[in-house]
């Protein structure tokens, strides 16, 4: 079945406001129902949120290994979990959160709903393409949890995977090679999702959407998926060499044969870094989509804001040897100059932001509070970050739990504290219902506790030495108390994802109608219904400026453009002369 | 399409320059090949647009003035519906099993994915739009 | 900076038809102007103050070693720079959440560009990190030079455990797990370690000395420690490495060139190979 979309365009009179008059029959759900449905859509919204769906549930799995961990952590020689389960927890932990969860959430998901929508497009450029990833993806998610099914269990040798831990002698048994399959599965959804936002952003932009009236989260998301392009192909080629290495007798990462196991932490690195800030300049779109909405003003300095996102990925990719300084075989100066720059344009984002709630209207909705807690936390993540970036650092905190609080802090910064700054505002926008607030609010001041409390010791554990992945730590040390504090906020976090369930829940049962615009947006997604028709729009407003949703409520209040924004300098002339 | 050409374009000569300054700093194989690829990466894309850019001019969402009305027009054909990307993932997951779990899986594998392939052009030819 | 003098604003506001609101905007300069002044001092005297008392560790370790030292110090830079920085980004976020809650329904102005506040903190965040990266440079020059010295040891990890040779006498320390070895060394010179792994990637770190280093199958490390005190310091493999990752412990004895000389010349007696303790622990786990 094929919908051929054909705008016939009649102007409706009010307030500019332009039908876009597709064939009627295409604006009732049609097609297949039930469970065939969901097998068959090619639409955007319906894989969207399958993507959402999937990676939320595998976050819940991924968030019960870290508090089976934690608890493993609480006393120095507990034996809750043996050495071999507790490698595999954080292994599954980590590749979970990191390759099924945060990333696949953030350009599956979110993205996939919203991207299209944003640039006033009727799907994705390639439908097709587009089902094709989340089945690659859900097969690899399948896949990767099927490692805790077969003998021997699950990968155990960390997210990282460095070679010649991963090769056949040292990680034998089918466990790693399930891992790596996985992880072929999902990087090739990955990048097909790529190519297809690139191709939506670049080609089914809507008259006068020009790219830089693009919303942010759309600018974010179109640079996220060039660094897909450039990242995951590594990755997926590295994991392919790993598979021949183990099983074809190659000698690519073993010294043995003539190969370079530091070839591999390259390769990884290279997609690694990359990865980090795939897994965050969306959700820096998020935050600077949400700020202006309950600030009630422009994105202030939106040029600088696309510059600095332009920046912060090209120079991720020209730093993936900071995390090997302790290899002792990098060129130290250069990726720590590099590493170091990436600062400037993360502070050029902060101070935007800032500068967009500076004389605003600030209304703290649940969105809102989430994202000024990803500002708190992404503020310490990011300032420790600048610490590690020196080598003569990194070289006492590599590989101590001061890392692992560090990206913990930046990435539960952007993914989580993000993230459900996301799912309260799109909410309504996907199901036409809203979420309850004051549920909202107990859910973000819980994890904002939790979060300060889990990750605030883990520096200081760090710093005295604690090495990350180890399973039992010496009890002389008065690592204890800290690592219980620890324990303690995991729990608090885990009480506050409990309530965003029942928030679920209860929007589900008494749902409360929201309308399609009940926040006073700015952007094109909220100018359709919610949810939106298939094929998303009967109607565009003129797009005029990056709000054109905003313009067309408030034709009174436009951006005010370059140049006029500093009123006294007229003032000044007129005193001197 | 010039800003998009501009974009990738800016990407080759970003990773152009930094392959070239890490490659005389550090004699790094490794590093300088996935920089040079990169730099291709945004080279041959960015100028395909950008020569697509000069044959077709700016398109009415590069135009600041554009108004609604000039999207009139078939904008583009899209399936509503299609089983074969499922039949094709299912394919490329018994593939990777036969990988890990045994060549058994190798011959349902080629069977869906070959399947699905056949499928989609048939519906593509019908009308449609991978 | 507002290149008048204050007696130019003050009849500028007066004069401005524009009424209160243009008052509160001169209002805000003065006090815009005060909190410079406040901070130029603070610039100005931050450093004499900090020089002049001792500054705590920030949670790090001082440094047992020369090079843990240099180290320390750069934290302590980094660490201060981080709180200031911070610090300021944390007060405008705070001061923005609490001054600007919505009072109104009122549209506020919609401000978009303040092209030279933009510039400011483009350019500002550029010039700090210039002044990081040259103390890094420094630094780490420092911490990475390798002169030759009398005293050299090999140290080799493997999978759980740490070799220490002595190639000047020919004088052996191995340990895994639950034995875990010793390596010592001479205070107050530096000596030279080559670092290798007979296995997969290991970690060698000693907290104390502020640092660490990959012990990496292939190819050999090498770096100096000049340590200052004696003592007994405690070391642990920071990168995973396997199923008794957690396990893999030694330590550092630091004792006096004389203490040393004796030591190294003491034979060592009959050491098991890496093999055979490899072989060991696999079959019998490390409580044997």
């Amino acid at each position: 079945m094929t919908d051929v979309i054909t705008p016939a365009i009649t102007g409706d009179g009010s307030r500019g406001s332009v039908a876009v008059e597709a064939p009627s029959h295409l604006h009732e759900e049609h097609g297949p129902t039930g469970l065939l449905k969901w097998l068959t859509s090619t639409d955007h919204k319906v894989i969207g949120m399958s993507y959402m769906i999937t990676s939320i549930i595998l976050f819940y799995v991924a968030g019960i290994m870290a508090l089976v961990m934690r608890l493993q952590l609480a006393a120095p020689n507990a034996s809750l979990v043996s050495f071999a389960q507790y490698n595999e927890l954080f292994t599954m932990h980590g590749s979970l959160m990191l390759y099924l969860f945060a990333g696949p959430f953030a350009f599956g998901g979110l993205a996939n709903y919203i991207v299209p929508l944003q640039v006033g497009a009727p799907d994705m450029a390639f439908p097709r393409l587009n089902a094709l990833s989340y089945w690659l993806y859900l097969s690899g998610s399948i896949t990767m949890m099927l490692g805790f099914l077969v003998a021997g269990g699950a990968a155990e040798f960390g997210w990282v995977a460095y070679a010649p831990l991963s090769n056949a002698a040292n990680s034998p048994g089918l466990g790693p090679d399930v891992w790596i399959m996985a992880l072929v599965l999902t990087g090739f959804s990955a990048i097909f999702t790529g190519v297809n936002l690139v191709a939506t952003i670049f080609y089914l932009r809507a008259p006068g959407m020009t790219m830089f009236r693009m919303p942010i989260f759309t600018w974010n998301m179109l640079v996220t998926a060039i660094l897909i392009l450039i990242a995951f192909p590594v990755l997926t080629s590295a994991l392919v060499m790993l598979f021949c290495d183990r099983h074809f007798g190659t000698h690519i990462f073993s010294v043995q044969g003539g190969g370079s196991p530091i070839l591999w932490q390259n390769l990884f690195w290279f997609f690694g870094h990359p990865e980090v800030y795939i897994l965050a300049l969306p959700y820096f779109g998020i935050v600077t989509e949400i700020i202006p909405v309950f600030s009630r003003k422009p994105v202030f300095g939106y040029k600088g804001m696309v510059f600095a996102t332009l920046s912060i990925a090209a120079l991720s990719t020209g730093v993936w040897a900071h995390h090997m300084f302790t290899t002792g075989v990098v060129l130290l100066p250069f990726f720590s100059l590099l590493s170091l720059l990436i600062a400037v344009p993360t502070g050029i984002k902060f101070f935007n932001w800032i500068g967009t709630m500076w004389r605003g209207e600030l209304q703290f909705s649940a969105a809102m509070l989430f994202c000024i807690g990803f500002l708190l936390a992404f503020l310490m993540g990011g300032v420790t970050g600048v610490m590690l970036a020196s080598p003569p650092i990194d070289f006492f905190t590599h590989d101590t739990y001061f890392v692992v609080a560090h990206f913990h802090q930046v990435l539960f910064g952007t993914a989580v504290f993000a993230g459900f700054a996301g799912i309260y505002y799109w909410y309504p926008k996907f199901f036409g219902r809203m979420l309850r607030e004051n549920l909202g609010k107990w859910h973000f001041w819980l994890m904002f506790i939790g979060f300060w409390v889990t990750f605030m010791p883990q520096y200081i554990v760090g710093l005295l030495g604690m090495p990350r992945r180890v399973a039992v730590y010496p009890s002389n040390l008065g690592w204890q108390s800290y690592n219980i504090i620890s324990t303690v906020g995991a729990f608090i976090i885990a009480a506050s994802f409990a309530i965003l369930l029942w928030n679920f829940w209860v929007s589900w049962r008494h749902p409360i109608p929201c309308g399609d615009n009940p926040w006073d947006a700015h952007t094109l997604e909220w100018f359709t219904t919610s949810p939106p028709p298939h094929h998303n729009y009967t109607h565009l407003p003129p797009i005029r400026s990056e709000r054109p949703t905003w313009d067309y409520h408030h034709p009174d209040a436009p951006a005010i453009p370059h140049g006029e924004g500093r009123e006294p300098k007229r003032d000044k002339v007129l005193v001197s002369s | 399409m010039r800003n998009e050409s501009f974009i990738l374009l800016g990407v080759a000569v970003f990773f152009g320059i930094t392959g070239l300054v890490y490659w005389f700093t550090s004699y790094e194989d490794g590093g300088t090949a996935m920089l040079a690829g990169t730099c291709l990466l945004g080279l041959l894309p960015g100028s395909y647009y950008f020569w697509w850019h000069r044959r077709m001019g700016f398109r009415p969402e590069d135009r600041d003035d554009a108004t609604i009305e000039e999207g009139a027009g078939e904008v583009e054909t899209f399936p509503s519906s299609s089983i074969w990307p499922f039949v094709l993932g299912m394919g490329a997951f018994m593939l990777v099993l036969a990988f890990a779990f045994g060549m058994w899986f190798f011959f349902p594998a080629v069977g869906l994915i070959l399947t699905a392939l056949v499928g989609v052009t048939a519906e593509s030819r019908r009308g449609g739009h991978v | 900076m507002d290149p008048r003098p204050d007696g130019t604003r003050i009849s500028a506001a007066s004069a401005d038809p524009a009424g209160p609101g243009r008052r509160t905007e001169a209002a805000g300069h003065d006090l815009r102007k005060r909190a410079r002044r406040v901070l130029l001092a603070l610039v100005v005297l931050a450093p004499i103050v900090l020089a002049g008392c001792q500054l705590p560790t920030f949670g790090a370790f001082r440094g047992a070693t020369t090079q843990g030292q240099d180290a320390f110090k750069l934290w302590q830079g980094f660490f201060i720079a981080g709180l200031v920085v911070g610090g300021f980004v944390l007060v405008l976020i705070v001061w923005a959440v609490f001054r600007y809650r919505r009072r109104s329904d009122q549209v506020p102005r919609q401000t978009q560009y303040r092209p030279f506040i933009e510039v400011l903190y483009t350019v500002i965040p550029i010039l700090i990190v210039a002044g990081l990266f040259v103390f890094t440079v420094i630094t780490e020059n420092e911490v990475d030079a390798v002169p030759s010295t009398k005293v050299t040891i090999d140290v080799t990890a493997f999978q759980w455990g740490w070799q220490f040779y002595y190639p000047a006498t020919g004088k052996v320390v191995i340990g895994q797990t639950l034995q875990q070895p010793q390596m010592v060394l001479p205070v107050n010179e530096p000596v030279t370690i080559h670092l290798e792994s007979a296995d997969v990637f290991h970690g060698f770190y000693v907290p104390a000395f502020n640092f660490s280093r990959y012990a990496a199958p292939g190819y050999v490390n090498t770096f100096n420690f000049n340590v200052l005190h004696t003592g007994v310091y405690r070391g642990q493999c920071t990168q995973l490495c396997g199923l008794y990752h957690s396990l893999m412990l030694f330590s550092v004895k630091a004792v006096t060139p004389a203490t040393f000389e004796r030591w190294v010349h003491q034979t060592s007696g009959h050491q098991p190979t890496i093999g055979q303790l490899k072989n060991q622990i696999r079959a019998n786990g490390p409580g044997a």
